[in-house]
Parts: structure tokens; sequence; C-alpha cells
């Protein structure tokens, strides 16, 4: 049994591999690049639209508001690097509709891959926003021991990113190729949809740890904005 | 009993504890999230799209121990590398 899509190779010359990971991801990749730039080909600002358009539009802005409900100040700087995260992975996961299909963040390394781009993300923004020794200086918040704690917290959840993801991935897959060879008839198409649930929550629990990450690492020398008061239980 | 039955039966006896074991913590803390979740709801309808939003974050970081636990079982079933090596060397005999 397969345990993930690296282990099917397509193309083999030397020790350069064409597994099925990268051929997945650059599938998705023209995928998602061919359906915006036939949609952009022609936009219209006003009322007249298409609707994919208005399907991308629904889709920018809602990206946009998460972003500023975490508390990014200034959405638009984050939206490229926040969004591409989230369709990228969303897209991963919803297109295990088509047979045949292997998502490419069922495999290690492309979800390690994605966790490191949001473990250099975080201090490339930091950096940017608040000055190389700004950046630095948080590590030493709230007092100068906890330097060795926020090093290792920084590594830890990185690897966590990459580790849920994957692991997500990996069990619906696995899941859904077991229940087929025991019971080939409901219970995978059950499990499929299961699947295409979790897939669209990991990708945005992947984006929204990544967007916390960012507000966490570009504005701690400011007060936190107050947020939403809960309730006492009573 | 020689050293490819007992990698092989401790890899398997410790798979299937790892799982159990690992999703009995998670699943007492996501319920208990869930809960105090619903109560906040009830309390505050309209503080609904904070509520939902944070209680789905904090159940995926409960989840990634479960998770890791089911990677951990999947090593030691799938890509266990004393098996391979136990397996390699008995080959070679």
């Amino acid at each position: 049994m397969r345990l993930s899509p690296d282990q099917w190779i397509f193309w083999q010359h030397g020790f350069v591999k064409l597994n099925a990971t990268i051929v997945f991801t650059w599938a998705l990749m023209l995928l998602l690049w061919l359906g915006s730039w036939l949609v952009t080909r022609r936009l219209s600002p006003d009322h007249r639209r298409s609707r994919w358009q208005n399907l991308l539009e629904i889709v920018i802005t809602g990206i946009e508001q998460q972003i500023a409900d975490v508390g990014l100040r200034q959405p638009r700087r984050y939206l490229g690097f926040l969004g591409t995260l989230f369709l990228f992975v969303a897209a991963a996961s919803l297109c295990t509709i088509v047979p045949g299909y292997d998502p490419p963040t069922g495999s290690l390394s492309t979800t390690l891959a994605l966790a490191l781009c949001v473990f250099v993300a975080v201090p490339l923004y930091g950096i940017r926003d608040q000055g190389l020794r700004g950046y630095l200086r948080s590590y030493l918040e709230p007092t100068v021991m906890m330097l060795p704690f926020n090093i290792i917290s920084e590594l830890s959840r990185t690897l966590a990113l990459a580790v849920r993801l994957f692991g997500n991935m990996m069990s619906g897959a696995m899941i859904i190729a077991i229940l087929l060879t025991i019971t080939p008839f409901l219970f995978p198409i059950v499990m499929t949809a299961l699947g295409l649930l979790t897939g669209m929550v990991q990708a945005y629990i992947f984006s929204i740890l990544a967007a916390v990450y960012l507000a966490a690492a570009t504005h701690t020398g400011e007060t936190e904005p107050a947020p939403a008061p809960s309730p006492e239980p009573n | 009993m020689d050293s490819l039955t007992i990698i092989a039966v401790a890899s398997i006896a410790i798979a299937g504890l790892c799982t159990g074991f690992g999703c009995m913590g998670p699943a007492l803390a996501e319920g208990r999230a869930v809960a105090t979740a619903l109560t906040s709801l009830a309390q505050q309808p309209d503080a609904s799209a904070t509520i939902t939003r944070t209680l789905f974050v904090g159940l995926a970081m409960i989840e990634s121990t479960a998770i890791y636990c089911f990677v951990v079982s999947m090593i030691l079933i799938f890509a266990n590398p004393f098996w391979n090596a136990a397996i390699a060397r008995a080959a070679l005999r």
C-alpha cells in the first residue's frame, strides 16, 4: 500500500525522479493559473460582469476579511502569500473528486515545503514591519530567559503545521484506500465526502495559523486590539 | 522467538496502542472545547463568527496531537526502519 504519492514514479532518469507529488503539484499550478487567467482577461468594474469574476471577488474579499479579522492591518500586503497558501491547499483537497488523483499535500515533502515558506515569511514580514533590531528584540519578550523557548516554539510550530496537514491528508487517502478493499460500494463515497470537508478545514486552518504567526511577528511592540469579550461560564 | 518475530510483534502491538491511547486525550479535550463554545454561542449569538473561527482553530490544534500519534503508528506499520533492516539482513543469509 502506498504511503504517499512520492512512491508513484512517472518518469526517471538517473537520480532525477518525476513522482506523482511533483506532477500533481504542477497540474494544480496549471489549473489555478489557467482558471485565473481565463477569468481576469476581461474584468469589468461595473455591475455587468461574468459569474466567474463574481466568484473570484467573493473568494478574494472573503480571504481579505479573514486576514483583517486576525488582526493584520493592511491585509492587502499579506493577501498574496496567505491567499496562495489557502488556494493551493484547498485546490489540492478539492481535486480528490477526480479519480486517479492523489493529493500532493499527502506527502510530507509538500507540507514541509509549505511550512518552511511560513517559517521564512514570518521573520521577513517581521523585519519589514519592525526593523531588524525590533524584530530580534521581540524574541526577548517577556523576559530574556524566554529566548530559548521562543526559538524552540518557532521551530516546533513549523513542524506542527507540516505534520498536521500531512497527517490529515494522508489519513483521508489511506482510509479510502483501505475501505476500497473491504466494502467498495458505499463507505468510500462517504469517506471521500468527509475527506473533502477535512481538506477544506485544514486549508483554512493552515492559512489562519500562518496569519496568526504573521500578526504576532508584525506588531508585538504595540498594545493588542481588545479581543471579543468571552462570557463567564455560570 | 527470533529477532524478526520480536520486531514484528512489538511494532504491531505498539502501533495499535499508540493510536488507541493517543486519541483518548484529544477526544476528551475537543468535547470540552465544543461544549464551552456552545455555551458561549448561547450567551452571545452575535459573536458567533469569532467564536466559531476560534473554535475551529482550537480544534485543529488539539487534533494535531492525535495526528502525531497516528503518524507514528503509520511509520511503525509501513515505513519501519527496524523491520526493513531486519528483512535486509535476513535476505542476505
